[in-house]
């Protein structure tokens, strides 16, 4: 399978030499096209820090991050820009939608930064919002809308520009048990039907447990990983909530 | 421990206070600049006159700061209390550290006594630099010579600057102890959290209010534009308020119209980062119509005071030349009965006296006239029981009593001999005239007169001197004056054949010439000398010379521009400075919304454009309405000022053009380079 994203050798430091703080040290895996990928880990294991370097939204120390064999650390100023514009398509905790803006225009101002013509945004903005489920609340403001609703259409934000990767930093953070259950479906769906890869940042059980394969982090290393196979979602839970216990139980929340 | 904490935020939200701390330092500066005027005038070298007439400005300005100083009141008081909106999470936390409401007063206090200090000392300095400019510019506008130039510095302009900012500074440090203890701890905590309801307004009450708004504005710009002259006093009133409020509307229902125009233009709206920017504008104009209203009309009177100001004294200057040709007029009632004008009796010596002519009454006072003058001239004006200003309207004073109920119709109209009037306009440079036996002619420059005569004359107007009837010669009013004055002040005067009035109805005489030594100076001080002689207490002498016009006029038009650029600069200054206080408020809540921007990959070119274009259309936004309110504004002011000539209108303008571009610019470009790196990425 082709290689989406590698990474290689990754480091990140803070702080200066008397104090050295190493978030990332010393990591290294592959995500193939069509992959549903959680890493997990506990708060300060170094997972959101990893997901700030492959979004290009932090500098790395050391170390290589290709996406599609693309070396993307080597980049600067509007070319990042454009990377992120063109290949990344993202999905945050607090959704990070503009309060400003309806959902159809929050959706639809991905694509107007692409300089898509504007019948094509209306049309491509109400496809994905009939897959996501969100087409009768595309008139409304954020303020208007629930938090299901408001990460779904952070989720139809990321996933219309066809990105080649979709990066989630904890989407269920901020949801209660039955939307982070709808969003997970929708993600399910992202991935099964239009063949999303998607790299999910999360330290919850539960929601690692509709990925494909889940890569453990702790303290900048990576500790395990195991892959879903032929499981089904209970049976995987099972496994992942086996490596909490084994990772030392200190991961809290596990449901 | 306060003081420090003070001190800290003070030093971190600099970004924040700088628009803030910038417009202090300039309201201080200017006050003191226009304050210190007196002191900066003692060492130019000027006439008695010209010197009263400063007095007489210095005087009129420190009137005009009390408003100034009104004006800044509100702009410091407004801008501290959105600075202090800003801060509500701040308080929170330290209300929830088990700070006081007092405590947290205390810190506002101290805060405000700190950047008030600052900018006090900041601007005094500024304005005493600037001040030193300022007797250069006051020396070009009296037209006076500089004859050294010292150091000055004014100590009454000083205290006041400091009693007035200090009285305005107390009033801040009151105001925020009120809305400290109004507070609500929850409130305080949750106000960031607020998510900004966008409200929209219903398109078809939007269109429906714009309309009528439009249409009440285009009435009192239609009445005050182009009907001035039927215009009553508390008509005018009306339509000032007609026009405050139509601009309030106008404002609200544009805010919600053009969002929702754009927006069904999509191929528009879904370019780039404009939905974005437009919604950004929106909202910020929709939360902002009442201080967007008082900006606009802040403009407007900015360009309309600042234009009209420039033109009275660049067109006085023009005028002048014209209307004085020769140094000396001096004339005289003859004849006089009854009252004067102000319903005074006469006194017996004044009557008496008013039998004999201008030359006489010269000679008795020892200026011989024929030893002192050349080129004189010796005139006399009738007058006629069957002229009245209602004889000469007989054709259609039906009409015009009922557009002009407040004129005068029983007052004499001033008649001339032809012979003397062309013996006048040959000294004046004016055309001369004849005229058959049966005819007359009226000459007349004040505008507004000129025009109704004009009418009278096209109608045939015929008009009957001690039983002899004429008709006009002229179907309009010729250009001309009997006394060189410094405006087009001359209502309307007959000239008529020699053999149509007698000598018992002379009413005025004059005399007109040019002194015969070459320095000007030196009979000009023996003119002036004739005012403490005793006998001209019992005469109606009036003198006019071309020195004492010319200076009062210069004096008068100086005053106008001095108080114009003063009112103007602080209007200017305060709008922009709201707006931008505005702006910048919000590029730190924006700042978020910009990241997220960043962060689906937006260009750093396109926000710059975006951010550029937000705060263009924000500023652009009053400015233009505030321009075409100016455009009738001007018209108006044209009218009422008409006495003055308009020739230099252009000049005036493009002045103001200036003006504008550099205060009302140089806040965009501060405001626009502040939010830029308010937002920028900190790596």
């Amino acid at each position: 399978m082709e290689n989406i994203l590698k990474i290689d050798k990754l480091e990140k430091y803070y702080g200066n030499k008397s104090n050295l703080t190493k978030a990332i040290n010393n990591i290294s895996f592959n995500v193939t096209k069509g992959e549903f990928v959680a890493i997990m880990g506990a708060s300060g294991s170094g997972k959101t820090t990893l997901l700030n370097c492959i979004s290009t939204i932090d500098k790395v120390t050391a170390g290589h991050i290709l996406v599609e064999n693309e070396d993307i650390t080597m980049l600067k100023g509007n070319k990042l820009n454009a990377f992120r514009r063109e290949k990344l398509g993202f999905v945050f905790q607090d959704f990070n939608l503009l309060d400003t803006l309806t959902a159809f225009e929050n959706i639809a101002l991905a694509l107007s930064i692409q300089k898509v013509n504007p019948k094509e945004i209306e049309k491509r903005v109400s496809e994905i919002s009939k897959k996501l489920n969100i087409s009768n609340i595309l008139n409304k403001y954020p303020y208007q809308i629930s938090g299901g609703q408001k990460q779904r259409v952070a989720c139809a934000r990321a996933i219309v520009t066809n990105p080649k990767l979709v990066l989630a930093d904890e989407p269920t953070g901020a949801l209660d048990s039955k939307s982070a259950k709808m969003l997970l479906e929708s993600f399910e769906y992202l991935n099964d039907d239009l063949k999303a890869t998607i790299l999910m940042v999360t330290h919850d059980a539960f929601t690692a447990s509709y990925a494909s394969r889940v890569i453990f982090i702790k303290d900048g290393k990576v500790f395990n990983e195991i892959y879903r196979g032929d499981d089904n979602r209970k049976a995987f839970f099972d496994k992942i909530i086996d490596v909490v216990t084994l990772l030392g139980g200190d991961l809290e929340d596990v449901i | 421990m306060l003081y420090k904490l003070s001190l800290k935020n003070i030093t971190k939200s600099f970004k924040d206070y700088a628009i803030y701390f910038f417009t202090l330092i300039l309201g201080v500066a200017i006050f003191y600049v226009f304050n210190a005027i007196d002191s900066q005038t003692a060492l130019i070298n000027v006439s008695k006159s010209t010197h009263e007439l400063i007095t007489l400005m210095t005087n009129m300005l420190s009137g005009v700061s009390v408003f100034v100083s009104f004006v800044l009141g509100f702009l410091v008081i407004y801008a501290s209390r959105f600075l202090m909106k800003r801060r509500n999470k701040e308080f929170g936390v330290y209300m929830t550290l088990g700070m006081g409401k007092w405590q947290i007063s205390r810190i506002l206090f101290l805060e405000t006594l700190i950047i008030g200090i600052i900018s006090l000392i900041v601007g005094l300095l500024i304005g005493i630099v600037l001040s030193q400019g300022m007797s250069i510019l006051v020396a070009n506008m009296f037209e006076a010579d500089m004859t050294r130039f010292e150091f000055t510095f004014s100590k009454t302009s000083m205290i006041k600057t400091i009693i007035y900012f200090g009285i305005m500074y107390l009033l801040v440090m009151i105001f925020n102890t009120f809305s400290v203890g109004k507070c609500k701890l929850i409130d305080l905590l949750e106000s960031s959290k607020k998510s900004e309801k966008i409200k929209m307004k219903n398109p078809y009450l939007c269109i429906f209010v714009f309309l009528i708004a439009c249409a009440f504005l285009g009435y009192a710009y239609y009445t005050v534009a182009f009907k001035p002259d039927k215009m009553l006093q508390d008509e005018f009133m009306t339509m000032i308020i007609i026009g405050c409020v139509s601009t309030f509307f106008i404002i609200w229902s544009l805010s919600g119209l053009i969002l929702k125009i754009v927006m069904s233009m999509k191929s528009i709206y879904y370019k780039g980062l404009n939905s974005f920017t437009l919604r950004q504008i929106s909202s910020k104009i929709n939360t902002t119509v009442f201080s967007m209203t008082i900006i606009c009309l802040m403009l407007f009177l900015t360009i309309v005071i600042l234009s009209s100001s420039l033109s009275i004294k660049n067109s006085m200057t023009a005028n002048l030349k014209e209307l004085s040709p020769v140094d000396i007029t001096v004339y005289k009632s003859l004849n006089i009965k009854g009252n004067d004008r102000m319903g005074k009796p006469y006194t017996k010596e004044q009557i008496d006296d008013s039998h004999i002519g201008v030359k006489e009454s010269l000679n008795k006072m020892n200026f011989n006239t024929d030893q002192l003058l050349k080129n004189v001239v010796d005139v006399n004006v009738y007058d006629a029981d069957t002229l009245k200003l209602k004889d000469t309207f007989s054709n259609i004073i039906e009409k015009v009593k009922i557009e002009f109920p407040n004129l005068d119709w029983e007052s004499k109209e001033e008649i001339i001999k032809l012979s003397d009037y062309n013996k006048l306009a040959k000294l004046y440079n004016l055309d001369t005239y004849s005229l058959n036996d049966d005819e007359y002619m009226i000459i007349a420059d004040f505008e507004g007169m000129k025009d109704l005569r004009d009418k009278v004359l096209k109608n045939n107007q015929n008009i009957t001197i001690l039983g002899k009837t004429y008709k006009p010669k002229f179907e309009e009013c010729k250009p001309g004056y009997l006394y060189p004055s410094s405006n087009h002040i001359n209502t309307g005067v007959f000239i008529v054949p020699d053999g149509a009035v007698t000598d018992e109805m002379k009413t005025l005489n004059i005399l007109s010439g040019n002194y015969k030594d070459e320095n000007k100076e030196n009979v000009e001080k023996i003119v002036i000398g004739l005012e403490d002689n005793s006998y001209i207490k019992n005469t109606l002498l009036n003198f006019s010379t071309k020195i004492s016009i010319y200076e009062a006029s210069v004096g008068l038009g100086a005053i106008v521009t001095f108080i114009g650029l003063y009112l103007g600069i602080i209007f200017l200054m305060s709008s922009a400075a709201i707006l931008a206080l505005k702006e910048l408020s919000e590029s730190s809540d924006n700042k978020e919304r910009y990241d997220m921007l960043r962060k689906i990959g937006t260009d750093e070119k396109m926000i710059n454009r975006a951010l550029f274009r937000q705060i263009a259309i924000f500023f652009m936004f009053p400015l233009l309405l505030a321009i075409i309110h100016s455009i009738f504004g001007i018209i108006f002011c044209n009218y009422i000022l008409q006495t003055f000539g308009n020739q230099s209108l252009l000049i005036s303008i493009i002045m103001t053009t200036v003006f504008l571009i550099v205060i009302y610019g140089g806040y965009y470009l501060i405001t626009y380079f502040c939010s830029k790196n308010i937002i920028k990425e900190n790596r």
